[in-house]
């Protein structure tokens, strides 16, 4: 179509000569629903989490004893699915990670946030993005090899090479950048006024950060750490490897091996004779996953509202 | 307000001190400590590298070659990487394939089209939260969907089912960082486009993929790098600890409907096995994964780096 | 839908002195954000070939009833426009008309200039392209356009250049340039120089002259002595605080020629505000 045929408006028009291209309308909508379909497919995917778990651990809870629920470990191809067990031994990994990755990437933040000029920042930052890349697998590797002999048996002799305390410093790594970026995030959304505020009221740079910058930011830094929390609590492969994953028996010790929820599932898939056993060994696999699911989905939608209501502050 | 509250209350007497102009002993040490936090964590990133590589040098430096091409063997001076490098490569693709189009495309439906009312704020809401999920997780629905239901298709315990499972596990992530880089594109750029008379899609296509798309491409190289690092899915997924069955090239695509490995199975297989230089063998094939990854890792950081500074 | 012109112009309060062929009235014009009202019985008529200005207070409504010319407003969640918007006879909010249409044939400049990313030339050409115009007319429409938009010298040797590269108050003309190729018949500006200095402010004025002959221009400005200086009838806008609440809603209070609104308007608001009193 050459310029010259684009209408000149003259005179009075009527409705066809605003109606538009009928191509081009016909293109939009079906961009649209395009569009459409793919933002339908992750809350498909949602469902369908929710979904399988739920029914598979219906049937796993119908049919198991349920007496077997509470014994003294989780051997599932025997018909042993001791629940405290597998708590337990998660509780203890993810109070070690949190421990260490609380305190450290805290302290991060702060650091990058309130004291380190840019070019510091444009140093250790990638430094931090570095080490939220790498692989669990590896940490798990770094954990059992160097972790365990290093210092925890530096700080208890008996204890096996494969321990929890192992596997929670191994998840402690994984979280530090988790913990210091969400942080980061929340503090520096704080307000320079304020900063400008306790500065001109003569307070230090302690005073402001600690007295100041950290209330303000405070509902960020609840968040991030229980992000971080349900990150631990979620991670499998470093517990797998480093935490003792063939010792099901029930421990309170963090010295000890034992099994988390996330390395039993992993164990029991993985197995040779993957997923069959007894007939409840595959549906304890669902139960165990959904019990998984709720906690992690729980902590997870508790730290988004957190933060959206952070957002909204500022 | 909370931060007013404070300070009235603390404010006072820290200011007398502070007058004094005596050095501030306590800052001091506050910042000390937070500096050695941050010590710490670049520590422990090299030692990690430095353990890493120390152990697997020998290997790397004196059969790189078949160590890369071998197959994983029982006796560790023989054994190889090459099954999982197919496995890790083919997860890859897949993955790229799946997670990028549709993740990008639900966050344009989100960002671009979806009215601002609770069920989008649902949708999205549902979608951070599903980021949130442990990977393992996402292995039962994966195998519960792929393995087992889809079986026809994906011919069941394969690479394609592990790729898929690994795709829905990233995808969440893409579409925030995609929303994300599609949200900073500023309002008067569209604005521009619908005032000379463009359509939707028009505007999104000429305008708003354009600006945000090293916003996107590094969300996506991010979660590729993660994508690579998972095992926890696919070992749910079935993918086999030892020797795959399947004898085709690198770059066959065969691979996708037969049973397989990948570069974390092969580590965390081979991580637990006891026997003599079983170790190193470990760490050299996590040298080769690291490079694989933080080379996609590195590349995202730097395009964002590269971006930041234009604008 | 065809409205009554006469009957369009003929309107409580705001009555246009007598004006051949209007390219665009509003008739009983109301606009929503949601619940609240944002725009109250606007009742006007813009003559071909003319510059209206619209002037008043922040938040009365001006720049809304602008975007409800060539439907802008649409792209905001939530507003909802009730009564009519003719243009050339025809019901801009008729479910059959294309919004896409409505806005290639009446363009809008904004507040900040706004170039895409990208070269002088293919700022220029987005529009017709994506109208569908071929290719080989591009050159031409690019030289007419920016010859219109009074750039072409500066700008003839560099089209390939990123639009970015230009200075504020060539941006903005660049973006006149750009809602002209597209060939519409009326040019929207929302407060094209406030974020221009009075050098370049006093050139897009210059240029408003010279486009008059082609086109019909709507202006809203925060700048009473632009309007005084450009316009041939101005609009005057006010806002109206509901007592019970404190929502506010704009109101049309008087429209006429310009001289009559700066020297001799015959509502006391629009006298307070002309004067400085108020606002």
């Amino acid at each position: 179509m050459a310029m010259t045929d684009l209408p000149l408006a003259t005179g009075v028009l009527s409705i066809g000569d605003l109606a538009g291209n009928r191509r081009r309308r016909g293109r939009e909508r079906r961009v649209r629903r395009f569009f459409v379909a793919a933002a339908l497919t992750s809350l498909v995917i949602s469902a369908l989490i929710v979904g399988s778990l739920a029914v598979e651990a219906g049937r796993f809870v119908l049919s198991v004893d349920l007496s077997a629920l509470w014994t003294t470990g989780w051997f599932p191809r025997e018909g042993f699915f001791d629940v405290k067990t597998l708590i337990t031994a998660t509780l203890i990994v993810t109070a070690v990670a949190m421990l260490v990755a609380g305190p450290i990437g805290f302290a991060t933040a702060v650091y990058l946030s309130e004291y380190a000029g840019a070019r510091t920042r444009r140093l250790l930052k990638p430094v931090l993005e570095t080490l939220a890349g790498v692989p669990s697998v590896v940490l798990g590797f770094f954990a059992l090899t160097w972790i365990s002999p290093h210092i925890v048996q530096w700080i208890e002799p008996a204890a096996p090479l494969s321990n929890l305390a192992s596997a929670g410093l191994g998840v402690a790594i994984l979280t530090i950048p988790l913990v210091a970026s969400v942080s980061e995030d929340a503090m520096s959304s704080v307000p320079r006024s304020l900063r400008e505020a306790a500065s001109g009221l003569g307070a230090r740079r302690m005073t402001t950060s600690l007295r100041v910058v950290v209330p303000a930011a405070v509902s960020g830094l609840v968040a991030a750490a229980i992000l971080a929390t349900s990150r631990a609590i979620g991670e499998t492969m470093v517990v797998l490897i480093a935490g003792g994953a063939d010792q099901a028996q029930f421990t309170a010790s963090p010295f000890q091996p034992s099994l988390t929820m996330t390395a039993a599932m992993a164990s029991l898939a993985g197995g040779s004779d993957a997923v069959v056993g007894q007939g409840n060994a595959y549906q304890s696999l669902f139960f165990v996953g959904l019990m998984l699911f709720l906690i992690t989905f729980g902590l997870n939608v508790a730290a988004n509202r957190i933060v959206r209501r952070v957002r909204q502050k500022y | 307000m909370a931060v007013a509250r404070v300070l009235d209350a603390g404010m006072a007497d820290r200011v007398k001190v502070s007058l004094t102009g005596a050095r501030d002993g306590r800052g001091f040490l506050f910042r000390t400590l937070l500096q050695l936090a941050l010590l710490l964590t670049v520590v422990i990133l090299a030692a990690l590298l430095v353990q890493v590589l120390t152990l697997g040098w020998e290997t790397l430096a004196t059969r790189l070659g078949d160590f890369l091409t071998a197959e994983s063997r029982s006796r560790a001076h023989e054994a190889g990487v090459f099954q999982g490098l197919r496995g890790t490569l083919w997860i890859g693709v897949i993955t790229t394939l799946v997670a990028f189009p549709l993740g990008v495309s639900a966050a344009v439906y989100l960002e671009e089209y979806a009215p601002r009312n609770r069920m989008t704020a649902f949708i999205e809401l549902n979608i951070r939260n599903l980021a949130g999920v442990p990977s393992v997780v996402y292995g039962i629905l994966a195998y519960t969907i792929f393995v087992t239901l889809l079986r026809p298709v994906t011919g069941g315990k394969t690479a394609l089912s592990g790729a898929l499972a690994v795709a829905v596990l990233v995808l969440p992530v893409v579409i925030i960082t995609s929303a994300e880089a599609i949200r900073a594109v500023p309002d008067s750029l569209r604005e521009a486009g619908f005032g000379v008379g463009a359509t939707r899609w028009e505007v999104i296509r000429s305008h708003v993929l354009p600006y945000a798309a090293p916003g996107i491409l590094t969300g996506t190289l991010l979660s590729l790098g993660r994508a690579l690092g998972e095992a926890a899915p696919l070992i749910l997924v079935g993918a086999v600890a030892g020797s795959v069955g399947y004898s085709g090239g690198l770059l066959d695509p065969g691979q996708l409907r037969e049973q397989f490995t990948a570069m974390p199975i092969v580590i965390a297989t081979w991580s637990t096995n006891a026997r003599p230089g079983f170790d190193q063998i470990t760490a050299a094939a996590i040298v080769v994964l690291l490079v694989v990854v933080l080379m996609a890792n590195a590349a995202a950081i730097g395009l964002r780096n590269r971006f930041e500074k234009k604008r | 839908m065809t409205v009554d012109l006469d009957s369009a112009v003929v309107a409580k309060g705001a009555v246009a002195p007598p004006a051949p062929l209007p390219v665009l009235t509003a008739n009983d014009l109301q606009v929503y954000y949601g619940d609240f009202q944002a725009v109250r019985n606007v009742h006007l008529a813009i003559p071909r070939n003319e510059i209206v200005a619209m002037i008043g207070p922040s938040g009365c409504g001006k720049s809304t009833v602008l975007r409800c010319f060539n439907r802008m407003n649409e792209l905001i969640d939530g507003c909802r426009v009730t009564g009519h918007v003719c243009y050339h006879g025809v019901d801009l909010y008729d479910p059959r008309v294309d919004a896409v249409e409505v806005r290639r044939r009446i363009g809008m400049v904004f507040q900040k200039p706004n170039p895409f990313p990208k070269s002088v030339y293919e700022n220029v050409v987005f529009g017709p392209r994506i109208a569908g115009v071929a290719r080989a007319e591009f050159d031409g429409i690019v030289e007419s356009s920016l010859r219109k938009a009074a750039l072409w010298d500066e700008v003839k040797d560099r089209l390939k250049a990123s639009a970015l590269g230009l200075s504020g108050g060539q941006q903005q003309r660049l973006c006149i340039a750009r809602a002209i190729a597209s060939n519409p018949d009326v040019l929207l500006m929302d407060e094209p120089c406030s974020a221009l200095d009075p050098i370049a402010t006093g050139r897009i004025e210059d240029l408003m002259h010279e486009l008059k002959a082609d086109y019909t221009i709507v202006i809203v400005t925060h700048n009473m002595q632009q309007a005084a200086r450009v316009s041939d009838r101005t609009a005057f806008f006010t806002v109206e605080v509901s007592s019970d609440s404190d929502r506010r809603t704009g109101v049309l209070v008087e429209y006429d020629d310009t001289e009559k609104i700066f020297s001799n308007p015959s509502d006391s608001r629009t006298e307070n505000y002309v004067t400085g009193r108020f606002g």
